[in-house]
């Protein structure tokens, strides 16, 4: 390991390999309005030029993106009330009210509300463990989600799942195993093709799982058969503690498809992120077949709460992207810059998702944990079991 | 009809009643293998029966996707040997989807089939029985036939069970072993026990091939061969061993075998996957508890050795008709 040790410098500071000449636009503000925007008509505005990068598509999304006031005005509350969210969470587990594992995503909010906005509630959509903003936006709660985390029967998963595993009837969940659910979101994709239902099926991961081999083998089997599955790539430029340079011989995984086209999208402007996906769910359900998208995004926080998240980076990098690519400030500045309301106005906001945040705080930790029996309910489908199962200790054996 | 043609008549009679079944797997279109898919995707199209690539833990990923859809979702694991890719996505994915979405969504809709079981010349990686590695992952059930009625009726009932099913077919039935089978649809129950021949001095329990060495070594204990009668007592040859087909691995049939053994107070398991940390041990463990007072004898497993499948050697591997004979000689003398 030594001789690795003394290796590493030389390989990491090569200069990454660009498929693209110029470097992908990675700023949250950057995007310019083609007429005067209005505040109760759509209006245009037209993105940085590199807010895209492609791979064996003809042409990327339309630089010139359709907007609304509301549209903005309801993204921006929303993504304000997914921080919270997650602060809440943060709180809560240092708190010791939540246990276990707890992975969030603080600052790839653009990503689960910007995907919202284009698709509509028949599309499905699957992802691994940083799940609590999509269970929101696909038809969940708050109080759900939080509930769930405190393994409290108001949990979406009737407390008895916890952090990872949180689903909705449009949402197949998060998937605490690295990988596993790409494979799952390419069957889903090949169902709803087989009922000739014009959906698309989101299959998304993170830079760190794109490595799984299972993860080439769905891109084959969706490549092969053309299924309707957008392969999602949220990178976050780590894996767990590892950045992309120093796990990836490739780290453009939009071009990680071989065959399926690549879409690569600056994931921290939250149109760029809106026009991508509409973008995306147009191609799949165009019979186009399969697309590898890649979110280029960051996390504030570490990998999970066990993780403080500075020792593979510095803190100064940490500060930069909070203070130059953030989301939510970036679609503050669209906002304020093209006079659809005032500061004062989205301050307004921003109470309101504190205020909804603590209020389905509360009544989650008034919810009940799970009730004893329930350890044994949703094992074997109702009046199939076996005889019994075991308990929590020698004496405690459940009979069905 | 012989095993892969009943099995080829359970997939008909599924496709048939079921518009959301597909069949999929590793060259199933063309007919497998073992020719249990045979003639499926020219009768049910190929939207329905189709060939996978040959990436295991993808297939029943993929799988438990379209089964999470609400499908009846039939994979293919073209060998046993090849389940231990997918291992992840049967242990973590299949067994826990219910209880880990508080029952919104499930994958009932799953049934994974794979040859199973030696052949006699299968070697390290088309002989072994990995039956054993999967009875500790509740929500999963594993089920293995010992013929070709068993093998449609059960086959039936693991694709319309509402849980995921790993269905083992032993290979070398695949054509040794012929049935008159009925040609309807019927299903035959999961999680019961078939008691095969009533006795009153030993509990002898196995599934799958082993069960015809079994019923060998049955016959030369009432009447043994000269080259081994002088190794079966006379005493024991009128002994009455009840003959019991576990069928399914996980749940097992607890109660009918705890029944039998309180009978009989002996009890001797066989299977061909190795002795360590086998589908034996947890049964033997389960009994020894429940039938702790009633037993005359330890429970005695004769099973595979705890070594590779050896490709020269699998014959001496497999626990054969002597050794079966010698274990349960030895365990009605103890």
């Amino acid at each position: 390991m030594a001789t690795l040790a003394r290796l590493r410098p030389t390989i990491a500071r090569r200069t990454p390999f660009r498929v693209a000449a110029r470097a992908l636009q990675t700023s949250a503000d950057t995007t310019q309005p083609l007429d005067t925007p209005h505040k109760s008509e759509p209006f245009q505005v037209k993105l940085h030029e590199d807010s895209f990068h492609t791979y064996r598509l003809d042409a990327p999304p339309n630089f010139e993106v359709e907007v609304t006031k509301d549209m903005l005005m309801t993204m921006y509350k929303e993504m304000s009330t997914m921080r919270r969210m997650e602060m809440a969470a943060d709180a809560l587990y240092k708190a010791k009210l939540i246990r276990g594992f707890c992975h969030l995503a603080i600052g790839q909010e653009a990503i689960a509300v910007g995907l919202e906005h284009a698709i509509t509630k028949q599309d499905l959509v699957i992802t691994a463990y940083r799940c609590h903003p999509f269970a929101v936006m696909r038809g969940g709660t708050i109080k759900g989600v939080i509930g769930e985390l405190l393994g409290r029967q108001a949990g979406m998963s009737n407390g008895k799942g916890g952090s990872m595993h949180i689903f909705t009837p449009n949402f197949f969940g998060g998937n605490g195993i690295v990988g596993a659910q790409v494979p799952v979101g390419a069957g889903i994709a090949f169902a709803a093709k087989y009922q000739e239902k014009p959906i698309a099926t989101f299959a998304m991961y993170g830079d760190g799982a794109s490595n799984q081999g299972q993860v080439f083998e769905a891109f084959n089997m969706a490549k092969l058969w053309n299924l309707p599955c957008v392969f999602v790539c949220e990178n976050n430029k780590y894996g767990m503690g590892t950045s992309a340079e120093r796990s990836s011989s490739n780290t453009q995984y939009y071009t990680r498809g071989d065959k399926i086209p690549g879409l690569q999208v600056n994931g921290m402007d939250i149109i760029a992120v809106l026009q991508a996906c509409r973008f995306a769910k147009n191609w799949a359900v165009s019979g186009n077949g399969p697309l590898v998208m890649e979110f280029v995004t960051y996390r504030y926080g570490g990998h999970s709460m066990s993780d403080p998240g500075t020792t593979y980076r510095t803190r100064e990098e940490i500060q930069r992207m909070r203070s130059t690519q953030d989301p939510i400030r970036g679609l503050q500045h669209y906002i304020e810059e093209w006079g659809l309301a005032t500061e004062e106005e989205l301050k307004k906001l921003d109470k309101q998702a504190k205020a909804e945040v603590d209020e389905a705080v509360e009544e989650a930790k008034a919810s009940p944990e799970p009730k004893i029996e329930d350890l044994w309910t949703d094992i074997y489908y109702k009046g199939t079991e076996p005889p019994f199962m075991r308990g929590r200790e020698r004496e405690e054996v459940h009979y069905y | 009809m012989n095993t892969y043609q009943s099995i080829r008549d359970a997939l008909s009679h599924a496709l048939v009643r079921d518009d959301t079944a597909v069949i999929f797997g590793e060259d199933v279109a063309f007919g497998g293998v073992f020719r249990c898919t045979m003639g499926l995707a020219e009768e049910f199209g190929r939207e329905r029966v189709f060939n996978t690539p040959l990436s295991e833990q993808g297939i029943v990923g993929f799988g438990i996707g379209i089964a999470a859809m609400g499908h009846t979702s039939i994979a293919e694991i073209q060998f046993a040997d090849y389940i231990y890719p997918a291992f992840d996505q049967i242990v973590n994915e299949a067994a826990k989807f219910r209880y880990r979405s508080g029952g919104q969504y499930h994958v009932g809709g799953l049934t994974i089939r794979t040859p199973t079981m030696s052949v006699g010349h299968g070697g390290l990686y088309h002989s072994q029985s990995p039956e054993g590695f999967f009875m500790g992952a509740a929500g999963v059930k594993v089920v293995i036939p010992r013929s070709p009625i068993q093998a449609k009726g059960l086959l039936l009932a693991s694709i319309r069970d509402p849980n995921p099913v790993i269905f083992m077919e032993p290979k070398i039935l695949y054509r040794s072993a012929v049935e008159q089978v009925p040609i309807d649809d019927f299903e035959l129950p999961i999680g019961r026990a078939d008691v095969l021949i009533a006795g009153s001095d030993l509990t002898l329990l196995t599934w799958g091939t082993p069960l015809y060495h079994c019923e060998t070594a049955l016959h030369m204990l009432a009447s043994p061969p000269p080259q081994v009668s002088r190794h079966v007592p006379e005493s024991l040859r009128g002994a009455k061993v009840e003959l019991i087909d576990l069928r399914t691995i996980l749940p097992w049939d607890v109660e009918t075998v705890v029944e039998s053994v309180n009978r009989t107070g002996r009890l001797v398991i066989v299977h061909e996957a190795g002795l360590t940390a086998g589908a034996g041990a947890e049964i033997a463990a389960t009994v020894q508890k429940k039938c702790f007072l009633k037993l005359d004898a330890p429970v005695k497993r004769i099973t595979g050795w705890d070594t590779p499948v050896p490709l020269q050697y699998e014959k001496f591997y497999i626990p054969d008709a002597i050794r079966i004979l010698d274990g349960i000689v030895e365990t009605l003398i103890y």
